[in-house]
């Protein structure tokens, strides 16, 4: 800032002609800070109403005795960290914490794996090779909801699709469980996030190994570097900037899942699927706790933030290596 | 303005112009938010003869019946109602979101349950306010919407549980419909075969899969403040029974009422637990042949103590004339004809006593319903506005023992904690 702005008078076609100039020159005219700032404000606006203030307003809540009262008197005594010993030290907690990096970890895993192998898979053309691709981008398409709704169909316990069809080849001899068993639940709701996050691993990764030149590719192989080498030492080193971002924004997306577990399983049966959004939510909305939910949300706040902060670093640093 | 001139010339001089458009942005965002204000202020400036009524009533047959009797009160009262309807499930969010801004509309009808939780806030009038005939109303109900001794909602309709049976299945297998506990689960490990269940019953979690173990629960005895009594792990032990022996499917787990009514018509299962207002859709089903009665009780001669179901209508803290409107069409709603015509069309039991002995003397079907209405329990007698937090707590010990988790005991047990270590 302070160094454009010590800069002489808006530049003129004379002027530029006369003295040559990085093409950065160009953009002084938006070195005066109230047109900049003109330009910052609407943004600046938007988060503070949109993100600033619920965070705040989340904040102070999870400090509060906030009770279906409040809301209208607006009177929520100030009880200080109450709400998060009263969170930590539930027996729910430590269930649900264990749950949530479980279907974290292992959504990511299996995206990620699936999502590269399908991306390699389709880096080489073959007939039909593009509809295929554009078709595995269905999960992503639809609306998580009517998702969810679909499995839950598939996955019924008596009637469903997927028991139907294992019992008719004989690979299991009576039905599972899948939702309405302590021991299949959590598993059933990571399948399905799985292959809704498949697609966006895909082409995110795809895109990517696009961008690593062919000759590359060429020399490792007049090298006499097999297929798996070029994998691990052309396709790999090259895509990690890729596979950061990917894995980075996938974590942020998975921790934060809702919607997929709440039509599936609600987090039952007797919350064995249940993840700290659902419980956050279960605490708010079925046990009127606004301040205990508040609290719960705030912890997830800080773990996607402290990763969305790693990403962010590793990010600059990429960009740096770039120049 | 002076863009056509600009457009053509490729040198534009960068500066001039982009104030402009940092300046459109700025003003277009004022606007949005000035705009956003406006539409807001307008709301409670409008004509006194039009009231806002919230719903739930989302169903098919219960939407249409419920349109009709509010045409019938506009007709009466002169009053313009604007209906608005929400899924059951997101009323309280809604309420409670239109409380913290102030923007209730002006009659709402709501779960009875829930109406201790809204009516705490303050934003609701008692009914006292207005001259509304409060009388010959069933205890049971009057208590539901009494909120520390002020009557804040009554309900013009109420629906309790019953057990539906298919007379097909019980003629096949030549038994009567169950009375008691043990007829019950010898019925229903008879009706099972290969591709149905003999029972099916709701045990979701949530509000929903309480109020269907709550007949179990009471009928044996048991009391909301202290669930881990003897009598409370009887009923769970009886009730994970009928699951552990293959008569009820662990899909009831995750089955709603919905859910567990379509399992029924579609001859899945021989009977269901299930409240009236079924009866509205299972006389579509012309192939269906079915019967009602009363939930089965621990022994014979007992009397089965159902949870009261149904919609209270409250008057919410808004204008005095809105409130006065509101008044009128609420009253209208409560009358005697009004409330028998919406009460047959939705299979809902009259919160009045004497028209629904009239119903039950017409109505085969409902007579089990009215009956129980008799004995049935407010949900929020026992604990007040502090009831969701031991329904909450009593729905997850019984899914943890439907699940084979926990033994019925340990369940309720760990259940009576939380709530005591709420409290």
């Amino acid at each position: 800032m302070t160094s454009t702005q010590a800069l002489p008078a808006p530049p003129t076609q004379s002027r530029r002609g006369g003295r040559p100039r990085p093409p950065r020159r160009s953009r002084t005219g938006l070195g005066r800070p109230w047109v900049a700032l003109g330009f910052l404000l609407p943004t600046i606006l938007y988060v503070v109403a949109f993100f600033g203030y619920p965070i705040y307003y989340n904040l102070s809540m999870s400090l509060r005795d906030f009770t279906v009262r409040s809301f209208y008197t607006g009177e929520a005594p100030f009880v200080g960290l109450d709400n998060y010993t009263a969170v930590i030290s539930d027996p729910v907690f430590g269930q649900t914490v264990l749950n949530t990096v479980l279907f974290t970890v292992g959504s990511l895993f299996f995206q990620f794996v699936i999502g590269l192998a399908l991306a390699v898979f389709f880096r080489h053309n073959f007939p039909l090779s593009g509809l295929l691709r554009s078709l595995l981008l269905l999960p992503w398409l639809l609306p998580l909801v009517v998702s969810g709704a679909l499995w839950k169909w598939i996955l019924a316990q008596d009637y469903g699709v997927l028991n139907q069809t294992l019992e008719g080849l004989a690979l299991v001899s009576s039905p599972v469980p899948w939702l309405t068993s302590t021991e299949w639940a959590l598993i059933s709701v990571t399948l399905v996030n799985v292959w809704i996050g498949i697609p966006f691993n895909m082409v995110i990764l795809y895109g990517g190994l696009q961008a690593i030149p062919e000759s590359l590719y060429e020399a490792a192989f007049l090298d006499g570097a097999g297929p798996w080498q070029a994998f691990r030492n052309v396709t790999l080193p090259l895509l990690r900037p890729v596979i950061a971002v990917v894995l980075m924004l996938g974590l942020v997306y998975t921790i934060k899942v809702f919607d997929v577990i709440m039509v599936l399983t609600g987090g039952g049966p007797a919350q064995a699927s249940e993840t700290l959004t659902t419980w956050s939510y279960a605490l708010s909305f079925d046990e009127f706790a606004f301040g205990q939910g508040a609290a719960v949300g705030n912890l997830l706040i800080v773990v996607a933030l402290v990763f969305a902060l790693i990403y962010l670093r590793s990010v600059r640093r990429s960009m740096k290596e770039e120049q | 303005m002076n863009t056509s001139t600009t457009a053509g010339q490729p040198p534009v001089p960068p500066s001039p112009r982009r104030h402009l458009l940092a300046l459109g942005a700025l003003t277009s965002a004022a606007a949005m938010v000035l705009s956003g204000c406006a539409s807001e202020s307008g709301d409670g400036t409008s004509a006194s003869t039009t009231i806002t009524e919230l719903d739930y009533y989302t169903d098919e047959q219960g939407s249409a019946a419920w349109h009709e009797a509010l045409s019938t009160c506009e007709n009466q009262t002169g009053v313009t109602v604007e209906r608005q309807e929400v899924p059951p499930d997101q009323m309280l969010q809604q309420v409670l979101q239109q409380v913290g801004s102030n923007s209730l509309p002006d009659l709402i009808f709501i779960d009875n349950p829930q109406l201790q939780q809204v009516a705490e806030t303050g934003a609701l009038t008692p009914l006292s306010d207005y001259t509304i005939d409060t009388e010959g109303y069933y205890d049971s109900i009057t208590e539901a919407g009494t909120y520390e001794g002020q009557l804040y909602g009554l309900a013009p309709g109420v629906n309790g549980l019953a057990l539906f049976y298919n007379k097909t299945y019980f003629q096949e297998a030549g038994i009567e419909p169950p009375t008691t506990w043990e007829e019950l689960s010898s019925a229903a490990a008879e009706l099972t075969t290969g591709d149905r269940y003999g029972l099916a019953f709701s045990a979701i979690d949530g509000e929903e899969g309480t109020w269907q173990f709550l007949p179990f629960f009471w009928s044996n005895g048991a009391q909301l403040d202290e669930l881990d009594s003897p009598e409370a792990v009887e009923a769970l032990g009886y009730v994970t029974g009928l699951v552990e022996e293959g008569s009820v499917s662990s899909s009831v787990l995750e089955w709603n009422q919905n859910d567990v009514a379509d399992q029924f018509v579609a001859g899945h299962t021989a009977m269901m637990v299930n409240g009236s207002w079924n009866l509205a859709r299972l006389q579509e089903e012309q192939e269906l042949d079915y019967g009602v009665v009363p939930i089965p009780v621990p022994e014979a001669g007992d009397e089965p103590v159902v949870a009261l179901g149904g919609e209270v209508g409250a008057i919410p803290a808004t204008d005095p004339e809105s409130q006065e409107a509101a008044a009128q069409v609420l009253d209208c709603l409560l009358s005697p004809d009004v409330l028998m015509d919406w009460s047959s069309s939705h299979a809902y039991v009259p919160a009045r006593e004497e028209l629904a002995q009239t119903m039950a003397e017409d109505n085969e079907q409902m007579a089990p319903f009215v009956e129980e209405v008799a004995t049935a329990r407010s949900r929020t007698s026992e604990l007040g506005s502090s009831y969701p937090d031991t329904s909450s707590a009593l729905i997850k010990a019984v899914q943890s023992a439907l699940v084979g988790d926990q033994s019925p005991a340990e369940a309720l047990a760990t259940a009576q904690e939380s709530v005591a270590g709420e409290s």
